[in-house]
């Protein structure tokens, strides 16, 4: 419960700050199912150009890797319900076809 | 024409998948290289403006990069915009020293605080020292013997986005790197005056940019205790004359010599002496290379494990700077072959160039030695033929150490020094 508190204030936190960040950051990711949570979480900690620049040479367990980094040495307050969504999105849009 | 084996080498290394792009930037580059040479530098055209990336680099990087402005610096080539990480154009190597604002940008972390130069404050102890000790700005400028060295400053992931495979990573093309006249005080005086204890064994770095996330590893390295001492290492407070720019460390960081930049701390506000090898992220987890697999003389012997070491010093390197890769040369005519050159500063010995393709080496001419830390510039002039012409540039060092014709993998992109290769045509 606490857990989930604390998530909830970080991404408040992010929420508020986003706007200014957002409109010095004119990255376009692909449309598509999931692309939603994909900028939500990884804008929280970086700029959205990290994942076209590199693509599209991560296949899927490459980007699964690259998530479970994000979440582990570096902390992103990630929901776990997410990760798949987020997999999903980068796997079919970011990945070699 | 028979292919040579380099050639062969080479040309594996510029990776099949991406032909069809590298073909398209090619032809962009050939017409703003011909449009530029009939302008007037007032009147460039559009065409001019495109992202110079280094061919190889990958496609993602081809739709996304920009080049774009920070502030107080020209426009670079925007990898990413938080943290930001820019790289510097090709054709400003051209120049033995790169300018400020044309230096690149590289950060881990995203809240970079504008620090103020009034306020500054650097914070000197830890258990591995007798004292401690702050200084300000003014302190260090008149307390202290200031020094000055020209010296490279170069990513460890310079050229990641040339790995074969690709890897993770900030994908950077040729200019994650540049070369500056840096003037401070030794690390080494600041560290003695509070007294050094012989148990000190690393000195722990850190900056005043900090992640956006509490639960992200802020950005602190470590150096051991002789690189620290070693007369060379600064804290630079200005950079070619001039204060340092915030993007590249206002108002102090630390400059050391020979090694790659991610121990260059910027925005330096503390630097304590330790007994024990610091175990932070950014140094137990990441800059590691696998043992054995560079030919490098410095050892960071506190951090070494069974698998892997920390990155210490910078492989033997060189650019060609001119001609332009895809430039139209006038058959029979003298072209002069230019570029530079560096190491992890034993001191470049030779550089050798190819115009065809590496069947034959002839050796180029040294510029002005700015000190064996620095970018060496070299020149070498020949009179094309018409037709196409490859080539290629090699340097060797003082310790006989010279660059390779693949890429040596490893699993961060790490000490790219592949042979660089030029294509031009004479008609």
């Amino acid at each position: 419960m606490t857990k989930t508190l604390l998530a909830a204030a970080a991404f408040a936190v992010f929420i508020v700050a986003a706007p200014a960040l957002a409109q010095d950051e004119p990255v376009k990711l692909k449309d598509g199912p999931g692309k939603d949570a994909v900028q939500a979480a990884c804008s929280a900690c970086h700029s959205l150009d990290y994942i076209p620049m590199n693509s599209p040479f991560l296949d899927r367990a490459r980007w699964d890797a690259a998530i479970k980094k994000m979440i582990g040495p570096f902390g992103a307050p990630i929901d776990e319900r997410d990760v798949q969504v987020i997999l999903d999105y980068l796997a079919r849009n970011y990945a070699p076809q | 024409m028979a292919r040579s084996r380099v050639f062969d080498g080479l040309a594996s290394h510029r990776q099949p998948e991406y032909n069809g792009i590298d073909r398209r930037v090619f032809l962009q580059t050939a017409v703003a290289v011909g449009a530029v040479a009939g302008m007037s530098s007032l009147a460039r055209p559009a065409a001019a403006q495109t992202v110079p990336l280094t061919p190889g680099v990958p496609a993602g990087v081809r739709a996304e990069a920009t080049l774009e402005a920070l502030k107080g610096k020209r426009k670079l080539i925007k990898l990413t915009y938080r943290p930001p990480n820019y790289e510097t154009p090709l054709a400003v190597f051209n120049d033995a020293i790169t300018p400020n604002d044309a230096f690149f940008v590289r950060y881990h972390v995203s809240d970079i605080p504008e620090v103020a130069a009034a306020s500054w404050r650097l914070k000197i102890g830890g258990e591995g020292l007798n004292g401690v000790a702050e200084y300000g700005l003014s302190d260090l400028k008149s307390g202290f013997e200031q020094v000055e060295v020209t010296a490279v400053c170069q990513c460890s992931g310079n050229r990641r986005g040339l790995s074969n495979p690709h890897v993770q990573g900030v994908q950077w093309g040729y200019g994650a790197m540049g070369n500056a006249r840096w003037k401070g005080v030794r690390l080494r005086d600041v560290l003695n005056k509070a007294g050094v204890k012989k148990e000190a064994v690393e000195i722990v770095i850190d900056g005043a940019d900090k992640p956006l996330v509490d639960k992200t590893p802020d950005f602190i390295k470590s150096i051991p205790a002789w690189k620290a001492l070693d007369e060379n290492t600064l804290i630079a407070l200005e950079m070619n004359g001039a204060p340092l720019p915030h993007w590249n460390g206002f108002p102090a960081r630390l400059i050391v010599p020979g090694w790659t930049g991610t121990y260059w701390m910027k925005h330096l506000i503390s630097v304590q002496a330790v007994t024990k090898p610091y175990g932070g992220f950014w140094m137990a987890a990441a800059y590691r290379i696998p043992n054995g697999k560079f030919p490098l003389v410095d050892r960071f012997i506190s951090q070494e494990t069974a698998a892997n070491t920390p990155i210490t010093e910078m492989v033997v390197n060189s650019l060609i700077t001119a001609p332009a890769d895809g430039q139209k040369l006038r058959a029979g005519g003298a072209v002069e072959v230019k570029g530079i050159a560096w190491d992890g500063g034993y001191g470049i010995r030779q550089v050798e160039v190819s115009t065809n393709g590496g069947k034959s080496w002839r050796p180029a001419t040294l510029g002005r030695d700015l000190g064996r830390f620095s970018f060496r510039q070299w020149s070498y002039r020949f009179a094309p033929k018409a037709g196409t012409h490859t080539l290629l540039a090699k340097a060797t060092n003082a310790m006989g150490a010279s660059q390779t014709f693949e890429a040596i993998f490893n699993p961060a992109g790490y000490h790219h020094n592949v042979v660089h290769r030029v294509d031009v045509v004479a008609a």
